[in-house]
């Protein structure tokens, strides 16, 4: 074996290679852990069930409940006959094959991506998949995790490997310091905006530099979760002591010997001085503004301080015809300011958002303020514990007080799968992942922007930084 | 899966670049639990604006879809396939795809081919100037062929195999069993297990 160096996605592929393919054949890797919904996986189990095939190892496999579920009385039957039906299809298939399940009611549900971390299976050095594109979360422990298509998710639980053709690496080096009331969210909205959508398409991407070393597991975790908007298949950060110390105690993290051992695997997944990336893009934290998307994709995003930018200014036709179409859906003009754009909902959830710091950095904003009138805020915990935490250190008293809406967790409006959606021309600030048409409900206007800028905006009633309340 | 070599369909223009999995097939139509019956949801809000491609007389048969850059963006969804399968197109063509859309299309026997901007507005352009017109494709010769014109097309060659065989990508696998075994029993330790459950 040579000694070339090597970034940490390469050794990531290179621990879990379990055939190395030949002609043009995928490689086939070994997947250790895998995380299951409601939404991608009837079809798998259906296409086991149909093949006579059994769950390779349902000892790596979890899964829960969170894009459909309701986020207020839960105690009740959930009322969309079609919803209800796929949880129930998910509880049948998990019964059946002996999966893991933390349904709702259970203190351990949640988004997927919040549960897997906060019970300590997500670890450095795994591979782990989800029938999710937001997999990419994972990453942030220096993980190779990735989003899967329904065959994918069949393939996995049949045989625990997946045929993958090998990625091209991308650095994205973010150095510097964050001004105060800038965060995680707005350094991965501003590398979007840098290298657009399709920009990380076929690459892993690995976020460096000591803006990145200076972000908690859950920033981090922000930051790995929106890699797929960008088009990347995964996103990485390299373990370090943050990532120890967030994954010391936790349920399913390593004790005694093992501890040990894992740590001193861990300590070589770092990407070798000398290895070289196919691509590096640098990001000054030091002058970031908060960021926010005008547009209809999350690579449409702007500085807070700018304006929504003329289609004309675009030289490449596809992206002016793409702007011009995203300013007529979402209603705007050219030149308006960011900061005058008035919005109706704040959502404060999602995968990206709504770990228990997101909920902190809004509360401690709005602690004492008055909401804008005519805001309608609703603030969605990632999971079940998120929510029992926020209220032990009574963050909610707080939202409550304000006159938000203070939920249970799931995916919720984030994509309005539930019965949380906006409706139509209704224009929103979330501080979850995708400003697609439609995505928060027909016809809904989505602003991208982290939980700092919603709980501004919430007080203030247009897209707001928490500097804005000072004047 | 049925095996595919080539086929001849009428060709509708998506002359949109960034059509994300949202489009393809909004969240609300993701809630089936089987694999068939996603047409209504394909483009589902769009299709409600009658000037859309796919309500236009010709290209409501449409199989083939000749669409702008940085396809199938966005959300893991199979179903964005399902849909497009579901509808009645065989094949995608577009400058650049986003990768699990890729993937997904090459399980489900959805060719997706991509072609360069400038041969896609080329057969955009002859397809306006003849609107409903069949499109020859040929999945062995990666070709698509309108008339005189011949456009080629990039498909990885793996894809191509299984399309063209026909073959099962699981079944592929099983065939390494004893590789997968032996590379279980040298995990490490350390690695979690989901079971016996802690934390609950």
């Amino acid at each position: 074996m040579s000694n070339k160096p090597l970034t940490l996605a390469e050794k990531l592929w290179r621990d879990h290679l379990v055939v190395k393919g030949e002609n043009g054949a995928p490689d086939l890797l070994y997947i250790d852990l895998h995380l299951i919904h409601e939404v991608t996986s009837p079809q798998a189990f259906d296409g086991l069930r149909l093949a006579g095939r059994g769950i390779r190892r349902k000892d790596l496999t979890i899964a829960t409940e969170d894009h459909n579920t309701p986020t207020a009385d839960i105690h009740l039957p959930i009322a969309d006959a079609t919803s209800r039906a796929q949880v129930q299809a998910l509880r049948d298939n998990t019964a059946e094959y002996g999966v893991r399940i933390h349904s709702l009611g259970d203190k351990n549900q949640g988004i997927v991506h919040v549960v897997g971390p906060q019970l300590g299976l997500t670890m450095p050095g795994l591979t782990v998949v989800c029938g999710d594109s937001h997999t990419s979360t994972h990453g942030a422990f220096g993980a190779l995790a990735m989003g899967i298509g329904t065959s994918e998710v069949e393939h996995v639980l049949a045989t625990q490997t997946l045929p993958l053709q090998p990625f091209k690496t991308m650095a994205i080096n973010v150095e510097g310091t964050l001004r105060p009331g800038v965060s995680a969210k707005d350094i991965i909205l501003a590398v979007i905006a840098k290298i657009s959508t399709g920009g990380g398409q076929g690459y892993v991407l690995e976020y460096r530099g000591s803006a990145i070393r200076a972000l908690s597991m859950e920033g981090r975790m922000t930051i790995c979760n929106m890699s797929i908007e960008a088009g990347a298949r995964a996103g990485l950060i390299a373990p370090d002591q943050t990532t120890f110390d967030y994954l010391k105690g936790r349920p399913h993290a390593p004790e005694g010997a093992d501890w040990d051992q894992a740590l001193a695997d861990w300590s070589d997944l770092v990407t070798d001085d000398g290895a070289v990336f196919d691509k590096e893009v640098f990001i000054d934290a030091d002058t970031l503004d908060p960021f926010v998307t005008w547009g209809t994709n999350p690579g449409q995003g702007v500085s807070l301080m700018d304006s929504v930018p003329d289609p004309e200014s675009f030289s490449d036709p596809s992206q002016r015809a793409a702007a011009q179409k995203a300013l007529d859906y979402m209603d705007l003009k050219a030149g308006t300011k960011m900061k005058d754009i008035q919005v109706d909902t704040v959502f404060l959830g999602s995968c990206t958002n709504a770990r228990i710091e997101d909920l902190r950095a809004a509360a401690e904003i709005i602690e004492g303020k008055t909401k804008a009138p005519n805001i309608r805020m609703m603030v969605v915990p990632g999971s079940a514990r998120v929510r029992l935490q926020a209220e032990a250190e009574g963050l909610d008293k707080i939202f409550k007080d304000f006159g938000a809406d203070w939920r249970f967790a799931g995916c919720s409006m984030c994509l309005g799968m539930n019965p949380d959606q906006l409706a139509p021309g209704e224009r929103a600030a979330s501080t979850s992942n995708r400003n697609f048409e439609g995505r928060q409900g027909k016809g809904a206007r989505t602003h991208l922007v982290s939980p700092m800028v919603a709980a501004a905006t919430a007080i203030r009633g247009t897209l707001s930084a928490p500097a804005d309340l000072e004047q | 899966m049925e095996k595919i070599s080539n086929f001849t369909g009428i060709a509708a223009p998506l002359k949109l670049s960034n059509v994300d999995t949202d489009q393809i097939i909004p969240a609300v139509f993701l809630k089936r639990i089987t694999k068939t019956g996603f047409e209504d949801g394909l483009f589902a809000n769009w299709r409600q604006k009658e000037d859309f491609v796919l309500n236009q007389e010709p290209y409501q048969n449409a199989s083939v879809l000749i669409t702008g850059s940085d396809f199938g963006t966005g959300s893991s969804r199979e179903h964005a396939v399902w849909a497009l399968k579901d509808y009645g197109f065989k094949a995608v063509f577009s400058s650049k795809f986003a990768d699990i859309f890729l993937g997904n299309s090459g399980k489900q026997g959805l060719i997706a081919g991509v072609i360069s901007e400038a041969d896609t507005e080329k057969l955009w352009k002859l397809i306006d100037e003849n609107p409903g017109v069949e499109v020859e494709v040929d999945l062995p010769s990666q070709e698509i062929r309108l008339g005189a014109e011949v456009v080629s097309f990039d498909i990885d060659e793996y894809t191509k195999w299984r399309l063209t065989e026909g073959l099962d990508d699981i079944g592929i696998t099983l065939q390494n069993e004893a590789a997968i075994a032996a590379y279980e029993a040298k995990r490490e330790s350390w690695k979690p297990k989901t079971l016996p459950a802690k934390g609950v």
